[in-house]
């Protein structure tokens, strides 16, 4: 494949894919194609299923409960919802950045460590190399090198959103998963985390649920709205924010509904 | 008729005061008279020495090293099991009918008289297992009884750890085990130890489970294998307030306090623990 190619062909793809909790669907008959070191945002209104979608990306959603799905989800040629697929080989390609900063009640070393111990047995100086290199990846290395040790939950929250890519990271995945990373930050904070996300793009695939319509329009190359489970409209973000085919994503985004 | 509300007031306080008063008081008095007449009775040769003259003389140590003995088997055999019970439940088990009966059975279980332990010690392993009294059967029966607490302690220990650690574990692609042994046990276990420390320290100090599986009327010498009876302090001194005649009080008094200052150092430990983990805690 020359690399022209890699950046058309998509690198996930959702075909038909369902979703029900319990008796109730979440999401319906989905279709779309996300392309590799791009950033695709998915926005909609509150409880569309952006977040369901996103946890069906790495199955998050089997811890749930009663989930049933139809459909499947491809990544990189493997379907992820066949028999036989490896939850944590899954993981560990597709990782996740919540909400709301959640690092654990460890030092920031620890933190980073925590992926690299569970997959690389790596000897103490390799590990140092991961941490290293994933923290210097989200921009802390200089600040915090000197107190690796400190406790992660006495950082600001843009830090600790921070340390928790770099946490992610460290686990060299393909694709990043995020929603809503920067609900939880100030504006100069959430400035900085787009800054990171349009940095990480080089590297990984990223697909982020935004409330917020600006930001989408600042990081990402192709938005996909949601309304109640459906798949409305995808695009790039450039023509779904200034020409949008559909009147009901004129409608969200100009803000008449939402 | 209208009441003052003032006078309502302090009539209410007052009735409060008596209250919180009737509760507080037995337990001062308590402490104090055997605080009074045991100290009197602590001594060296008290604390390591065998009994002599019929137990009218001499010193409690068998009994003391006996009560230390039970309380570690009854740790080694019921903290394993209680954690794994708790972390089956909490971390494994789906919410279904088996899981109501269990817990049913665990909220029943800690009602259970302790006596009835007692029985069903002396019956299982006592003549069933053919362990005989001896240590090992008196630390079961023991760790049995303290089962209930510590699983229920364990289980509210672990839902106590936020959602969210296990969600990120599994998202870096832990397995279950992984996360449930790197995250939720090490953020549970100042929970977990404290009310395992409480449920133990209670058992420490029973009578009846200990009465018909181990507890040795009067043993001057120390238990060699865990298939010996040893002496306890609550057996012991059961037995020097009913069994011996003309013995000089202070005895009982001081073995009392023996044995209530043993229970207190656990439970002082749990408190300390659970305080110290509190202020470090941040979320
Ligand atoms: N575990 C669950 N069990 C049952 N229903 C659920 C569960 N999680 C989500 N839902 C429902 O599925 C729908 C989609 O939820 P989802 O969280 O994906 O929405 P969302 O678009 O992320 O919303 P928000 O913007 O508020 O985060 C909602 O109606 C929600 O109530
Ligand atoms: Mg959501």
């Amino acid at each position: 494949m020359s690399p022209a190619d890699s950046v058309d062909q998509p690198i996930i793809r959702v075909e038909d894919f369902d979703l029900f909790y319990g008796g109730f669907q979440a999401l319906l008959k989905v279709n779309m194609s996300i392309r590799p070191r791009q950033v695709t945002a998915i926005i909609g209104p509150s409880g569309c299923g952006k977040s369901t979608l996103l946890r069906s990306i790495n199955r998050m959603n089997d811890l749930a409960g009663e989930v049933t799905t139809r459909g499947q989800i491809i990544i990189d040629k493997q379907p992820i919802y066949g028999k036989g697929i490896n939850m944590v080989d899954l993981r560990k390609r597709v990782g996740m950045v919540f909400q709301r900063p959640n690092p654990f009640p460890l030092s920031i070393f620890e933190n980073v460590a925590f992926g690299p111990r569970l997959h690389l047995g790596l000897s103490k100086t390799a590990l140092r190399e991961v941490v290293e290199k994933s923290l210097t990846g989200v921009g802390l290395w200089e600040e915090m090198k000197d107190r690796l040790y400190a406790p992660a939950l006495s950082l600001t929250g843009e830090e600790q959103q921070r340390l928790c890519i770099a946490r992610l990271i460290a686990v060299s995945p393909e694709v990043l998963l995020m929603d809503e990373p920067c609900s939880a930050l100030d504006p100069i904070a959430t400035d900085h985390i787009e800054e990171l996300i349009r940095e990480l793009k080089s590297q990984y695939t990223i697909v982020i649920v935004t409330h917020n319509m600006a930001q989408a329009a600042r990081v990402s190359d192709e938005t996909a709205y949601f309304y109640l489970g459906e798949l409305i409209e995808m695009g790039q973000t450039e023509k779904i924010f200034t020409r949008p085919q559909k009147r009901a994503t004129e409608d969200y985004i100009t803000g008449r509904f939402g | 008729m209208k009441l003052d509300a003032r006078l309502t007031e302090k009539v209410v306080f007052f009735l409060l005061l008596l209250a919180t008063l009737v509760i507080v008081v037995p337990v001062f008095l308590i402490a104090g008279l055997i605080v009074k007449n045991g100290f009197a009775a602590l001594s060296w040769e008290f604390l390591t020495q065998s009994p002599r003259l019929g137990m009218r003389a001499g010193g409690i140590f068998p009994a003391i090293v006996g009560t230390m003995y039970l309380v570690f088997g009854t740790a080694v055999f019921a903290l394993p099991a209680g954690i794994f019970a708790a972390v089956y439940l909490c971390e494994y088990a789906k919410e279904s009918r088996l899981t109501r009966i269990i817990d049913v059975a665990i909220v029943n279980l800690a009602g259970v008289p302790s006596v009835v332990y007692g029985l069903f010690g002396l019956g299982l392993f006592v003549v069933f297992l053919k362990f005989g009294t001896s240590i090992l059967s008196g630390s079961l029966t023991l760790a049995i009884m303290s089962l209930p607490v510590i699983v229920t302690a364990s289980r509210e220990a672990l839902n106590s750890v936020p959602q969210s650690f296990r969600e990120v574990s599994l998202a870096l692609g832990a397995t279950r085990w992984q996360t449930i042994s790197r995250v939720v046990l090490p953020n549970a276990l100042p929970g977990i130890i404290t009310g395992a420390i409480l449920a133990i320290s209670r058992a420490a100090g029973e009578t009846a489970p200990i009465l018909f599986t181990v507890a040795a009327f009067y043993l001057p010498r120390l238990p060699q294998t865990l298939f010996d009876q040893c002496m306890a302090l609550p057996y012991h001194l059961y037995v020097i307030s009913t069994q011996v005649p003309n013995l000089k009080p202070h005895i009982q008094y001081g073995t009392t306090l023996v044995l209530i200052l043993m229970i207190l150092i656990m439970n002082l430990t749990a408190v300390f623990i659970r305080a110290h983990f509190r202020k470090k805690k941040q979320w």
